[in-house]
Order: structure tokens, then C-alpha cells, then sequence
């Protein structure tokens, strides 16, 4: 998440004060990233720097330091919000390296496996859907990010689903047979030159 | 306490010999008055039969199911007719609401078939619409109605009257993330005033709002959650980086 652009976007609506940014951020995120107050200040200098904002007074400190956003910093605001999000996402990428990797183990039912995740996901999706009640009606940010965890989860359960579903299908075999099995050359995913 | 719902070893075996299907294997299951409970599984694990069984629509082959404490297969026909119409509410993925009928008429019918009187079962079902937030959809015919709002009064018909147990079947099947979310908000509401509640369904994202999730899986109950910690939790993590 880019810390960056967030208080670009706040400084958008006006000049603020360094401790007003971090207040607003934490309140639009439904305070789901706390912010610290050193970090809203060190990207304050790294934006002033870089001359997307500009402050009252360039040589001095404290929360009485007023910012604005400069007409460059504008520009780079609005190339950032249409800028695709990176979307890897290393969680997911190391469940599915675990689900691999436990196919061909000795001993590991990988069904078993895929169902402990299952259970700490849906139990992690407990959790966020019990903020949803939570939340006043007129606040719609904790909402937005609570919806956005809880899809990013579920993709995560219907893979699992998936994957339970496809390896059942496969014929039974031992996995230290399956293991002894060379991979077929031309199966990989990727590149091949 | 004595749970309102509880299955004990239930099996249900559909057809012999070559054809034999194992619907549900020895599962137990206990539900307490206030508590939601999910049953997440894929197609064919036996959510359903469960739930037809949980709601003495169907017989197990082996075990016993009790409701209120009170062993069903040792009840007759008629209090089993009773005990369906008066304590059990059920909410279908199709909504099952008679076209023919008001959604009023909907919501009253199952006290009407109880003897209640037609003005005083009207009035009853006006009370349980305008709680759904339906107080000026009453008159309408279900084809009158947006799909939201016709599971909103298929649950009004389930919840009605002095009902204990309240079944769902995959009961947000064809309504979009919000209006679903809305359906599962009522679901939950209903069981935080005393109702047991179970919730058929294979999407996470609904089962999440359930007490407890349990899973199925080739008949047999394989895993649940463990009650979550507070959603404080989630709050308390480190600034990012």
C-alpha cells in the first residue's frame, strides 16, 4: 500500500497539518492500517523533496507544519490511480507451493492439509465479517476494506476447493511411486526457449 | 443446556446393493438456541440431506434426531406436522414463496395452517414484514418483488410466529454480494434473539457469518472452526511498512 499517494490524495482537498494526515488516513481506512506519526514525516520530507508537496516553512518541525500538494504532486496523484495495483500476492503463492510440495510427500494426506487452511482462512473470514456490524452506517470506508480482505479470502478457500476437488479425481497412487516419477519434460509452466 | 437441535450418529443411506449412496456418515451435530451454525461442503458432500433430515423432511437410516430434547422418530405424524409447522422455519435457495398470495399472505399462511385466525395471523405477519424493513411491500404479489426482497419475506415466513430452529439452504443462491450479505445480517438477527439457526451453503464468504462453520465432506463431518477471537484482533497489527 503506498503511503505515498494516500497523503497526496489527502493533501488534494486542501492543506493539512502532518498529525490531520495521519488522523485521516487511519479514519478513511476504516483504522485498519495504523499509521505511525514518524512515518507520516518521513514521507512528508521524501515528498517535499521531491517537490510534490511544499510546506509554510521549508526549515521548520512539528505539528504545527502546514502542507500542501504542488501541481506536480497533482499529476503524479492521478497517474497513480490509474496505475494497475500489483497484484501477486505472496500468501496465496506460498499455500499453493505448500499444496505442491505435500502432493509428493510420504505421509501427508493433502486433502487433510488443504482442509487445516481452509479452516484458518474461514476462520480468519469469521473474524472480518464480525466487523461488518460494527461499523456506523455513515462510515463506508471500514466496509470497503473489510469487502476487500473478505473476496481476497474467499479466492484464496475456492482454490483450495479447487485444488481438493482436482486431486481427487486423480487415480490413487503412492506418492513415493509418484515422486519416483520423472516430470515430463515440456509439462513445466513458463517460459521454454 | 439442551441444544435445540442435536444429531446423534446420523447416517442416511439412499438405494442397496450397487447403487447404495451414503449420504451422511455417524455425523453429530449440536446447535443451541442463539447460535448460527454453517455447514460448508462441496456438491455431494450431504449438506443437504442434513438440512431435510435437521428439519424432520426425511428420516435417517441410522441415529436419532432431536429437537427441543424431544427424539422426532418417536413422535407421530401429527406432531411431526406440528412440530414442521409451528418450530421449524425453513428458508429455501428458490425463495418457494406461492405466487398466488400477497407477501402478507406468504408470511401468514404458516400460522393460518396452525389456526390462527386470518385477521389475527395478518397482523402478526404485517409485524414480521415491517421488521424485515417490507412494511410497503406487504400487498405486493412475489413477481412484484425484487429478488432481495422476496427472500426477505421467505425469511419473515420462517421466522414468524414462536419458531426455534430455522434452516437455510444455500439461501442467497441467486442475489448479488449485498443483497446477500443482507439476507445473512437477517439470518443472524433472527438467532441472536434465541433461534438456532443452520445455514447450508459451499461460499465462504456467507459461512463466515455463522458462530461456527462445520465442515462436510463424503458424509461426514470433518473439521470446524474454533470460536473466533474478537475482530479486535485484526486491528492490533503493527503499522505497515
Amino acid at each position: 500500500m503506498s503511503v505515498r499517494h494516500a497523503l497526496l490524495a489527502l493533501l488534494s482537498e486542501g492543506p493539512k497539518y502532518g498529525l490531520q494526515l495521519r488522523q485521516e488516513f487511519e479514519a478513511r481506512t476504516g483504522e485498519v492500517w495504523p499509521l505511525n506519526v514518524g512515518q507520516v514525516y518521513t514521507t512528508l520530507q521524501r515528498l517535499e523533496r521531491d517537490g510534490l508537496v511544499e510546506s509554510d516553512d521549508p526549515e521548520g518541525e512539528g505539528p504545527q507544519k502546514g502542507f500542501r500538494i504542488t501541481a506536480a504532486g497533482g499529476r503524479e496523484l492521478a497517474q497513480w490511480l490509474r496505475t494497475p495495483a500489483e497484484t501477486a500476492s505472496p500468501p496465496r503463492d506460498e499455500l499453493v507451493i505448500k499444496v505442491l510440495v505435500a502432493r509428493r510427500m510420504p505421509g501427508v494426506d493433502v486433502h487433510e492439509l488443504i482442509q487445516v487452511h481452509r479452516r484458518h482462512l474461514v476462520e480468519l473470514m469469521q473474524q472480518y465479517t464480525q466487523l461488518k456490524p460494527e461499523a456506523p452506517e455513515h462510515d463506508v470506508g471500514l466496509p470497503l476494506v473489510v469487502d476487500a480482505e473478505l473476496f481476497r479470502l474467499e479466492a484464496v478457500v475456492r482454490w483450495l476447493d479447487a485444488a481438493d476437488a482436482r486431486l481427487a479425481q486423480l487415480p490413487a497412487a503412492s506418492p513415493v511411486a509418484a515422486a519416483a516419477v520423472p516430470a515430463r519434460p515440456g509439462r513445466r509452466l513458463g517460459v521454454r526457449r | 443446556m439442551t441444544a435445540v437441535l442435536e444429531l446423534r450418529r446420523v447416517s442416511k443411506v439412499y438405494g442397496s446393493g450397487p447403487t447404495e449412496v451414503q449420504a451422511l456418515r455417524e455425523v453429530d451435530l449440536a446447535v443451541d438456541g442463539g447460535e448460527l451454525v454453517a455447514v460448508m461442503g462441496p456438491s455431494g458432500s450431504g449438506k443437504s440431506t442434513l438440512l431435510t433430515i435437521a428439519g424432520s423432511l426425511e428420516e435417517p437410516t441410522r441415529g436419532e434426531v432431536l429437537v427441543g430434547g424431544s427424539a422426532v422418530s418417536e413422535m407421530t405424524r401429527n406432531q411431526r406436522a406440528r412440530l414442521r409447522r409451528r418450530r421449524i422455519g425453513y428458508v429455501f435457495q428458490d425463495f418457494n414463496l406461492l405466487a398466488g398470495l400477497t407477501a402478507v399472505e406468504n408470511v401468514a399462511m404458516p400460522l393460518e395452517l396452525d389456526g390462527v385466525g386470518r385477521d389475527g395471523a395478518r397482523t402478526i405477519g404485517l409485524a414480521a414484514l415491517e421488521e424485515l424493513g417490507l412494511a410497503d411491500r406487504a400487498a405486493r404479489y412475489p413477481d412484484e418483488l425484487s429478488g432481495g426482497e422476496r427472500q426477505r419475506v421467505a425469511i419473515a415466513r420462517a421466522v414468524v410466529g414462536d419458531r426455534r430452529l430455522l434452516l437455510a439452504d444455500e439461501p442467497t443462491g441467486a442475489l448479488d454480494s449485498v443483497n446477500g450479505e443482507g439476507v445473512m445480517r437477517l439470518l443472524r438477527a433472527a438467532c441472536k434473539r434465541g433461534v438456532a439457526g443452520v445455514v447450508v451453503t459451499h461460499e465462504a464468504q456467507l459461512a463466515s457469518w455463522a458462530d461456527r462453520v462445520v465442515f462436510l465432506r463424503d458424509g461426514r463431518v470433518v473439521d470446524q472452526t474454533a470460536r473466533p477471537p474478537g475482530a479486535e484482533s485484526l486491528l492490533t497489527r503493527g503499522p505497515n511498512p
